[in-house]
């Protein structure tokens, strides 16, 4: 065994090194432990400093006027931001109108037919890189794709944008909930005459529609919070809009306009909006924790 | 049902199926139960055409990636073709005052080496200050944690994963930026001062090291969780083998886990580090967004995502619009490449390969 290299080797006669040796070892030991645990504390520390503060000062400034009014301009007291969570449910309806059915056929593909296959295999690894692309560098794919060729910032923008960070994330759970559906129930769906895509939606996915679904609230609350690719596609818009082909507003990128603001009544509302979109999310995670580790789809098969 | 789909066309199916025998088909009467299987018809145009739009919507994928490299590089031409590869370190000097001076949309000048130069230094802070934490985390959930407190702490870490970085950002602006201007800068600025790393010429609280915090905070979940993974993986043998020879707990953790575990843990280190890299919105608001090097961690600076986000929308001429599409290219290309690698290295480790002890 190598000497021990901990820093706070007290120099000891020669004649006592080997009992020297193993109080250092047990000293080691109870060192990285307690490292282990401080590291554990320090960890969990902003954790409970953010949640603590944000509910602390969102509360505090939520209201009803909230979820009723438009903001205020500069320097009036009051105001919400009702018109960014309608524009925040827009986009988010559109992006989940292109991710949630490609994510689904792309994890259907992964899980049922290209099993094993280099091409799935190809699929699977690209999903997963896509995974960790910049949510910006989407953004600007979105600008170029739907701004420029249209001339105008819009919601439809926006929600391409998100639309497409969806897709891998819903695709590779797709496939992970899917690969869980045990083979003997595709087999009795097969062995009864059913047709092959009969079997994967009424049959395979039916199965697995609880983790399906909790795959696409995960993705769902992920995009939810995303500024970085609405700053150039949605861009804002202070004012009540529900089309589609305007700028529209969007509450992840009203607090952040409202953060870097001067103004303390739209730091106030900075706040409340923060509260509502981390409530929807932290229920969203739990929801697919309780689902995943509860076992809801053993109970079904 | 089907029937109506298929109906038009019950004479496909007869060829290709192969248990049929093409007699009793074509014969004139058919006993009830065949009759019945014919007149439903088959499925095979509903199943290809259904397994067809799966694929496809597979392939939409590397459909997606060659999109965006294909719309990038378009909308970059023309700050690739006025600065070259130059564009990514080269430098100008200001007319009037002589100083070195990187990026002035307004006067037309453009190099991304300030971005870049922010990038990395704010990752590497941010690697620095949490990898060490979230090993331990890792090493605490997976072998000394008592059972109930296990799914409690992993699901706090979990729900640090899923807050927005926008909120992240507010954070960092109200409570973290104040914090290291009352608290830890002066400190720093004392003590450590003499390094070069921490000059008192900031007197606002942002920078690259209120950068590197958040992005700590914000990778630590993703490289505990993935490093928790790899840790589980290790096979209990090895622990046992390592115990029974007489070794301590962390003698036990130091050989018999962490050493298997390597390979996945840098895997996990290195999409943390994809993360940090490509992190936008919590970056800028506590960056302070200038375009300019500084040694010192606490001076303001900007980075490639950041510098994005900020000017995109204002951007005052086609080649300033042109020269930020290229360093998003440059961002995309460059987190493609550290995330694949993670991926490689953890597929070596999870995919049930020895994870190489010697």
């Amino acid at each position: 065994m190598n000497a021990e290299t901990f820093p706070l080797r007290p120099s000891m006669p020669p004649s006592q090194r080997f009992s020297m040796r193993s109080w250092m070892r047990g000293w080691t030991d109870r060192a990285v432990s307690a490292l282990a645990i401080l590291a554990t504390l320090i960890v969990i520390t902003p954790l409970v400093a953010i949640f603590v503060y944000l509910i602390y000062k969102g509360a505090k400034s939520l209201n009803l006027a909230f979820f009723t009014h438009i903001p205020n301009p500069p320097g009036e007291p009051g105001g919400g931001m009702a018109n960014a969570i309608l524009g925040s449910g827009i986009v988010l309806a559109v992006s989940s109108a292109i991710g949630v059915p490609i994510g689904i056929g792309g994890g259907v593909f992964l899980a049922e037919f290209g099993r094993g296959s280099k091409l799935a295999n190809a699929v699977r690894f690209t999903a997963d890189v896509l995974n960790g692309v910049p949510s910006i560098v989407m953004g600007l794919a979105a600008y170029a794709l739907v701004v420029v060729p249209q001339k105008h910032f819009s919601a439809l923008s926006g929600g391409v944008a998100l639309g497409i960070m969806m897709i891998p994330t819903v695709c590779r759970t797709t496939e992970e909930m899917l690969l869980m559906v045990p083979h003997a129930v595709r087999e009795a769906a097969l062995g009864l005459g059913v047709p092959n895509w009969r079997s994967v939606l009424s049959i395979t996915v039916r199965t697995a529609s609880p983790g399906i679904i909790t795959g696409c609230m995960l993705a769902f609350a992920r995009v939810a919070g995303e500024t970085a690719p609405l700053l150039f596609t949605a861009l804002g818009n202070s004012f009540w809009s529900a089309s589609l082909n305007q700028p529209i507003e969007a509450l992840p990128l009203q607090i952040y306009v409202f953060a870097i603001s001067p103004y303390g009544d739209w730091h106030r509302l900075a706040w409340a909006g923060a509260l509502v979109l981390i409530v929807l999310i932290v229920l969203a995670v739990a929801l697919v924790r309780f689902v995943t580790s509860r076992g809801v789809l053993k109970g079904t098969s | 049902m089907l029937n109506s789909e298929v109906e038009s066309e019950p004479r496909a199916g007869l060829k290709p199926s192969p248990g049929q025998n093409p007699e009793t088909a074509a014969a004139p009467e058919v006993s009830p139960v065949r009759g019945f299987l014919l007149s439903r018809g088959n499925s095979a145009i509903a199943d290809a055409g259904f397994r067809w739009l799966m694929v496809f919507s597979g392939l939409s994928i590397f459909g997606i990636v060659g999109l965006i490299v294909w719309q990038l590089a378009l909308r970059s031409q023309l700050s690739w073709q006025k600065f070259g590869f130059s564009f990514f370190y080269r430098s100008y000097v200001d007319s009037v005052t002589h100083q070195r001076i990187f990026w002035d949309p307004v006067s037309g000048h453009f190099s991304a080496l300030p971005f870049i130069y922010g990038t990395l230094v704010s990752s590497f802070l941010a690697l620095l200050i949490s990898v060490p934490l979230a090993v331990g985390l890792a090493i605490f959930l997976t072998e000394m944690c008592p059972q109930a407190l296990r799914g409690a702490l992993a699901f706090l870490t979990e729900l640090l994963a899923a807050i927005p970085s926008v909120i992240y950002g507010l954070w960092g602006i109200f409570v973290l930026v104040p914090l290291l201007r009352v608290y830890v800068n002066p400190f720093l600025i004392r003590w450590l001062g003499w390094t070069g790393l921490f000059s008192g010429d900031n007197p606002t609280g942002l920078g690259f090291l209120a950068a590197g915090v958040i992005l700590a905070i914000m990778i630590l979940p993703i490289i505990s969780s993935l490093t928790r993974e790899v840790m589980t993986a290790v096979p209990q043998s090895q622990r046992e083998a390592v115990l029974a020879l007489g070794a301590t707990r962390w003698e036990m953790i130091r050989m018999g886990v962490l050493r298997n575990a390597r390979v996945g843990m840098m895997g996990a280190i290195i999409l943390g580090l994809g993360r940090a890299l490509g992190e936008t919105m919590a970056v800028t608001m506590v960056i302070g967004n200038t375009p300019e090097i500084h040694a010192s961690l606490l001076s303001n600076g900007s980075s490639m995502a950041a510098v994005i986000a900020n000017e995109f929308t204002e951007a005052v001429s086609d080649m300033h619009l042109s020269a930020l599409i290229e360093i998003g290219l440059a961002l995309f290309i460059v987190t493609v490449i550290v995330n694949a690698l993670a991926q490689l290295l953890m597929w070596a480790v999870t995919r049930g390969a020895p994870a190489t002890a010697r």
